[in-house]
């Protein structure tokens, strides 16, 4: 399988008057294509930086970063999803997810029947008309996910997006989110701290180090289960767990 | 949406009832004491307990209100306030808003001008009168001078406000978009300001008033303001009085107008 993402030696430094912060330091992993990819680390490591490194909006001081062999970063071909939803509160369901079309220009019949069928698909449509606060959290959450996927994007970058859920919608959310994802076929980077989150819904765990963020060792758990639920049941859930939590701690 | 009450339960009924007279309740005891203000202020007038002469009566109030409006032309003083003060609020909040947008857009701008902000923010606008009568003469120009400069910087510092608290995970998310800064303006900060839009357009109604009122004060020869000074140096306060009564009625009109504008537009965004 052909990669998608390619961290090449990748340091960050940041200044402040009084201080010269090093956040990453000679990072380098890669996703393949389709992959569902989670990084995690000590809180403060720099995870969020990773990220907007990889989104293009803070440049590595050193490295390179590939997106689909291509190291100039392009907003076409990657999609950001936050913590909380991020909705407009003054845009309805179909409005928020139509947002992405219009900051790229490329709001047109075809863009948007494409939109409304991701809406239809995931069970949105008939919310369509309706604002973010007449909605569940959850409901929320996959209307946020469904407008990273309207410009159709090969790869999703997910910045702790269920941390701001409480913990029963949280696991449905993961599970929700997952299966849209991998229904979809995307490649997926998450970035939590959430150790029993990164182990269902990833093909792929990167273990951060502490500041200046460098990898610290990669796990690929196999864990039969077709969904993020269905694994936490597991019985081989729990040695994962333990493997990971010893690297965190 | 009206429901069938015949289908609410009987206790229903009876808190809907509990409700309603908590409600008249309320409206009632507003009126009493208006009323009751009215009617002693009245009775203590006529009995001599208190000299109408300075503090007038409210019979008086109703008859300089007729008489000034027969024979001094109060509706023609009514509208020159009424002028300046509507003008002053539109340009102060117009200039207010554009500044606040051009300082949101440029950090380095803002940073320049801080100083100048405060200075002007802390400084009593009404020790520039004697500047402005000189710079502007005394007519309503001076005093249309008077409400902006009074409105302009806590428009400015309201809006500018109301923009940077701009939820910096939404300006994120649409730079992730590869969103440009007038995107983000058009598409996030302006619409996400509306609250405070509102709030500043409240703030500047009051404050127009205070600046075409004071501007009257300093130079005038017409308008509400001219006639409360005007009342006050020949003592009549009969007309002091009227003149305060048919403001309070005129700025109260102005606000509820706000109030209403506010709940049209939250209707028209709610479509």
């Amino acid at each position: 399988m052909k990669k998608l993402l390619e961290l090449k030696n990748v340091s960050l430094t940041y200044y402040t008057v009084s201080d010269e912060i090093k956040a990453v330091e000679n990072l380098s992993f890669d996703c393949l294509d389709g992959e569902f990819t989670s990084i995690i680390g000590p809180s403060g490591c720099g995870k969020t930086t990773i990220l907007s490194l990889i989104a293009g909006l803070i440049k590595a001081t050193e490295g390179e970063i590939f997106i689909n062999g291509n190291s100039t970063p392009s907003h076409d071909n990657l999609a950001y999803m936050l913590q909380k939803d991020q909705l407009f509160p003054w845009r309805t369901i179909e409005k928020n997810v139509y947002l992405p079309l219009e900051i790229k220009k490329s709001i047109n019949e075809q863009t948007k029947e494409f939109a409304n069928n991701l809406l239809e698909k995931y069970g949105l449509s008939e919310f369509k008309k309706k604002y973010p606060s007449q909605l569940s959290g959850g409901m929320r959450q996959r209307a946020a996910l469904i407008r990273t996927l309207v410009s159709n994007p090969s790869l999703l970058l997910l910045d702790e997006p269920f941390s701001a859920l409480d913990s029963q919608t949280r696991l449905s959310v993961c599970d929700d989110v997952y299966k849209i994802i991998k229904h979809e076929q995307k490649t997926a980077v998450l970035v939590t701290h959430d150790i029993s989150e990164a182990i269902s819904m990833s093909d792929k765990i990167i273990v951060l180090t502490d500041r200046p963020a460098k990898v610290k060792c990669i796990f690929r758990p196999t864990i039969e289960g077709a969904t993020p639920l269905k694994k936490r049941e597991d019985k081989e859930f729990s040695i994962w767990f333990e493997k990971i939590w010893k690297e965190l701690h | 949406m009206k429901k069938d009450t015949t289908q609410f339960s009987p206790k229903h009924l009876l808190y809907i009832k509990k409700v309603k007279r908590e409600n008249i309740f309320i409206f009632s005891m507003r009126f009493i004491i208006l009323a009751l203000l009215l009617g002693l202020w009245e009775l203590f007038a006529t009995l001599n307990i208190i000299d109408s002469f300075i503090t007038s009566s409210p019979s008086k109030i109703v008859l300089t209100i007729k008489d000034l409006w027969v024979e001094n032309n109060l509706f023609y003083h009514m509208l020159i306030t009424l002028y300046e003060t509507v003008l002053g609020f539109l340009i102060a909040v117009g200039v207010g808003f554009v500044v606040a947008l051009i300082l949101w857009w440029s950090e380095r701008l803002r940073r320049i001008l801080e100083p100048y902000i405060v200075v002007l923010n802390s400084l009593p606008k009404i020790a520039l009168g004697p500047i402005i009568i000189v710079w502007c003469g005394s007519g309503s120009k001076a005093i249309i001078f008077m409400a902006i400069l009074i409105g302009v910087i806590v428009a400015i510092m309201t809006m500018l406000n109301g923009f940077l608290s701009t939820d910096k995970n939404k300006i994120l998310l649409l730079k992730s978009m590869g969103a440009t800064k007038f995107q983000t303006l058009t598409k996030l900060v302006i619409p996400g300001s509306f609250p405070t839009l509102i709030s500043m357009l409240k703030i500047s109604v009051g404050l127009a008033w205070v600046g075409s009122i004071m501007g009257e004060y300093l130079v005038s020869r017409a308008g509400l303001g001219y006639l409360i000074v005007y009342g006050g140096q020949v003592f009549k306060l009969d007309l002091v009085m009227a003149a305060t009564v048919v403001l309070c009625a005129l700025a109260t009109l102005m606000y509820a107008f706000v109030a209403l504008l506010e709940r049209l537009l939250i209707k028209e965004i709610k479509k």
